[in-house]
């Protein structure tokens, strides 16, 4: 009996065990591949998704904890073909180089932003610690979440 | 001039002489025309790459650079396509270069699309490395852009009747001044099958004169990265692909003495491969992978290796014997170094190290590989897409035409791509399977599997006079590679040497090579001089230099950061230290803040200096990068191995620079217009370490010369031994 999944806000059936990992299922059986695979361990935060609109590491998420929950991946921040105000911040501020993490960044930006409309430096550095840019482009990604939180933000669950 | 060199010369010339079509375009120009419509193909023949060809040192035919060294088509519809062989990993060179095309072609950069890293289009290409884009490719591109201008000004003179001189090429047309009219660059070549090979030099914009070269485009599809769209080697899928995994062994070395695969092969949609001592699995997705590569049962023998503790005795000892070899590893005397030493005022010994660390890109190791027809696709991250092909060739006995790499723009390298381990293990699995098989590599096989910055000692013995003027300086490097060797100061009496081993891990290139050990030691050593002598730091170093490129970044970066002596205390130090390499001159100004057994690195200024900046967007962006990867050579980045195993394979045992670790960074770079650009994406670590270490002496008396340097904190930095 497939399980129902809602990601970016569409149901799609899954049938595959309870405890394979939702970055797997993301990547690989919904195409939904802007989820990046960086450590498998959770420590790089390259997998970040909002699992009902909170930061989570979708490489530690097995399906049975995430049944029920509103997933969110980069894929579903764009709107009508206008980028999320964090997606903008990005490209304004070009806070990336390889780009491989910035995914998961936008991710726990946007969580951030969500809890914390106005985060400080120091809050902005807590929040997205936990997420590796071996680019080394954090001044750029501090600065493009700043940025960010300038104007008002709508909510993405 | 020997007459080989003068052969070649004359050869040249004759060459530059000859029909351009001397180089048997006429094979690619066909397919070209059909892959991309008609309008106008240049492709360009630098003399450089025919005199390297019949004399070259590298032997196989793959090695030497074809004639042919970039192309660049302009359709119908004004649309321009370039090709390369260079590859995007970060280092922002898609734009790079894309601005400089804009540049000569005089077309909007929006009209531009760069080929990049893609073996059946695009021109031969040893690789992606050694800040070599910028300084070569970069030109290479210009000249046949300027060369494709010229020859459309050609073109609508021809159509007109007009005078040359009188017609203007801007924003993908041609304007005839005199008359007012223009026709676009597509209307020109329109229905035509124009062929142009370039072989000398069009006059080239100077760098004074750029628009849009020199400014600060944004990153060439910037969109697609903050939309999860763009796809790296990692994320591709082709129909009926089937997910890898590789069975590895138990230790470095080992060969497999036992295996059982019938618990994997009877899981359905399986298969299992065993090669000699490769073995892997295909499954149609990566859980019933990992099952399958749990259910198999193998035994390996490992021969006993070396460990991390007696890393240091053994790389010293190793290479000792080998360093009077005749036309062996670099090696660099002036002067006399025993007459230097004696002449000296003080003279100073010390011993620095360097521990194993790993590159860990974020993308991992990745690659589709297909089959068909006996021709072997694979996409894959690599710096070097024709090597990884060569190795591809080699590795299925099959002719280089029957494999094509290409590669995505690849998430990160840092030196650690060169190789084609992935893609290799792809098409075996592929081949096994007979279907696509895509193969990511694990954080943990990334962390044993890759190659690592090699570890090494460097001993240095110096000679100073009193008044701080370096006159002898003996460097001997041990294992950690030639990067970098010689210093920028003037010194009458020099012996260097760098003194190769036979290493207990796999190593290779990264970051700069060797550069950043040579930098950390030398100008660490520079600082115990200064101390010695009662000398300012910047004091010593700048009485030393004659270069002023290399005066002009240190003062720079002194200026900025408001350096001046004696303004420490016991939780705060500054230092400076200087570095040049591959053309381009850093020098850092650090402060550290010391709180317990914890260092801060609180704030950095760096001034940087590689000829006429092309986007200083883009540069910024990697030299503020590079501080904060130095920060992890410097402070706590380490490979741990005991007998042919990692012993810290995972993130959570490796720590790499944070968002907490940043330091408040400030980025001085000098535009020097009338320097040709040279590549930037590795000299700007390499003064990081050095200044850190030398600020933490300035605040705490205690003198650091192992990196990294407090990977446990500063308290159980001294053990006995770690120091000479």
């Amino acid at each position: 009996m497939p399980l129902m999944l809602s990601v970016n806000g569409a149901e799609h059936p899954i049938d595959l065990p309870a405890d394979s990992k939702l970055l797997y299922v993301l990547r690989d059986s919904l195409g939904l591949t802007g989820t990046k695979y960086g450590c498998g361990e959770g420590m790089c935060g390259a997998c970040t998704v909002l699992l009902d609109g909170k930061p989570a590491r979708s490489c530690q998420a097995p399906l049975s904890a995430v049944r029920g929950k509103k997933i969110t991946t980069i894929e579903g921040l764009e709107q009508e073909g206008r980028l999320h105000p964090v997606q903008a911040a990005f490209v304004a501020a070009e806070a990336f180089q390889c780009a491989y993490c910035t995914s998961g960044m936008i991710m726990a930006a946007v969580g951030l932003l969500q809890r914390n409309p106005r985060p400080s430096d120091e809050e902005i550095i807590s929040a997205l610690d936990g997420n590796v840019c071996r680019c080394g482009t954090y001044p750029r990604i501090v600065e493009a979440v700043r940025r960010a939180a300038a104007p008002a933000q709508g909510t993405v669950e | 001039m020997d007459q080989l060199a003068a052969d070649l010369i004359l050869e040249e010339h004759q060459h530059a002489a000859i029909a351009p079509l001397r180089y048997s375009f006429e094979l690619g120009r066909r397919e070209f025309f059909k892959l991309l419509g008609s309008g106008l193909l240049v492709c360009l023949c630098a003399p450089q790459a025919r005199s390297e060809a019949p004399g070259g040192r590298r032997q196989p035919e793959e090695e030497l650079p074809q004639a042919i060294q970039a192309w660049l088509h302009i359709a119908e519809d004004g649309k321009v396509t370039v090709y390369t062989g260079k590859v995007e990993v970060g280092q922002n060179i898609r734009t790079s270069l894309t601005q400089q095309v804009a540049e000569e072609l005089r077309v909007p950069a929006a009209s531009i699309q760069l080929i990049m890293g893609d073996t059946d289009l695009t021109p031969y290409d040893m690789g992606t490395f050694g800040s070599r884009t910028t300084p070569t490719m970069g030109p290479q591109l210009r000249n046949v852009s300027a060369a494709a201008r010229e020859n459309l000004i050609d073109l609508a003179a021809q159509r007109w009747h007009a005078d040359r001189r009188s017609l203007v090429a801007a924003n993908g047309e041609i304007t005839d001044q005199n008359l007012h009219h223009s026709l676009t660059y597509g209307e020109l070549t329109k229905g035509r099958e124009l062929v142009q090979v370039v072989g000398d030099d069009p006059a080239l914009e100077p760098p004074s004169q750029w628009r849009i070269a020199g400014t600060g485009t944004p990153k060439v599809d910037g969109r697609a990265f903050v939309t999860g769209k763009h796809q790296y080697a990692s994320d591709l899928t082709r129909p009926g692909m089937l997910h890898g995994k590789v069975l590895r062994p138990s230790a470095f070395r080992a060969t497999l003495t036992s295996f059982d695969p019938a618990g994997a092969s009877q899981i359905p949609g399986v298969t299992v491969v065993r090669d000699s001592n490769f073995v892997g699995v295909t499954a149609p997705d990566i859980g019933t992978a990992n099952r399958a590569l749990q259910a198999i049962h193998a035994e390996w023998t490992a021969p006993p290796q070396t460990s991390e503790a007696t890393l240091f005795e053994d790389v010293r000892r190793a290479a000792t014997a080998e360093s009077d070899n005749p036309g062996g590893p670099p090696r660099f005397t002036a002067g006399s170094l025993a007459q230097g030493l004696a002449a000296a005022d003080h003279t100073l010994a010390e011993s620095y190290r360097v521990a194993y660390i790993a590159h860990v890109p974020l993308e991992p190791r990745a690659a589709v590989a297909e089959w068909q027809e006996g021709k072997l696709t694979v996409w894959t991250g690599t710096q070097r897409p024709f090597a990884v092909r060569e190795e591809l060739a080699q590795a299925f006995r099959i002719a280089i035409d029957q494999v094509r790499v290409m590669v995505p723009d690849t998430g990160a390298a840092y030196g650690g791509k060169h190789t084609g381990d992935a893609a290799v293990e792809a098409a075996r699995l592929a081949k096994a399977a007979g279907k696509p098989v895509k193969l990511v590599w694990t954080r943990e096989e990334e962390f044993t599997w890759a190659y690592f910055r090699p570890a090494g000692v460097i001993d240095v013995k110096s000679g100073v006079r009193r008044d701080g003027t370096l006159i002898a300086w003996r460097f001997d490097n041990y294992n950690s590679g030639p990067a970098g060797l010689r210093p920028p100061y003037s010194i009458p009496h020099q012996h260097i040497e760098f003194h190769p081993t036979d290493p207990p891990l796999r190593q290779g290139s990264y970051r700069g090579l060797a550069a950043p050990a040579n930098h950390f030691a030398r100008e660490v050593h520079l600082d115990e001089l200064a101390h010695v002598l009662g000398m300012d730091p910047f004091e010593i170093r700048r009485k030393n230099l004659s270069d002023p490129r290399a005066r002009a970044v240190l003062e720079a970066a002194a200026q900025k950061f408001g350096w001046q002596r004696g303004n420490r205390s016991s939780t705060r130090g500054c230092g400076i230290a200087l570095g040049a390499e591959k053309g381009s001159y850093v020098a850092s100004c650090v402060e550290v803040e010391i709180a317990g057994r914890e260092v801060k690195v609180k704030r950095v200024v760096e001034a940087f200096e590689c000829g006429a900046v092309v986007n200083p967007n883009g540069l910024e962006n990697q030299i503020a990068g590079a501080i904060v990867m130095g920060l992890g050579g410097a402070l706590f980045e380490a490979i741990h191995f005991e007998k042919g195993r990692i012993l810290n394979p995972h993130l959570v045992a490796y720590r790499v620079p944070r968002f907490r670790d940043l330091p408040k960074i400030e980025v001085v770079m000098l535009d020097r217009k009338d320097l040709a650009p040279a590549g930037a994406g590795e000299t700007p670590i390499m003064a990081l370490a050095p200044a850190i270490g030398n600020a933490i002496f300035e605040a705490t008396g205690t003198r650091l010369r192992s990196l990294p340097m407090v990977p446990d904190g500063l308290a159980a930095v001294s053990p006995p031994g770690t120091h000479a």
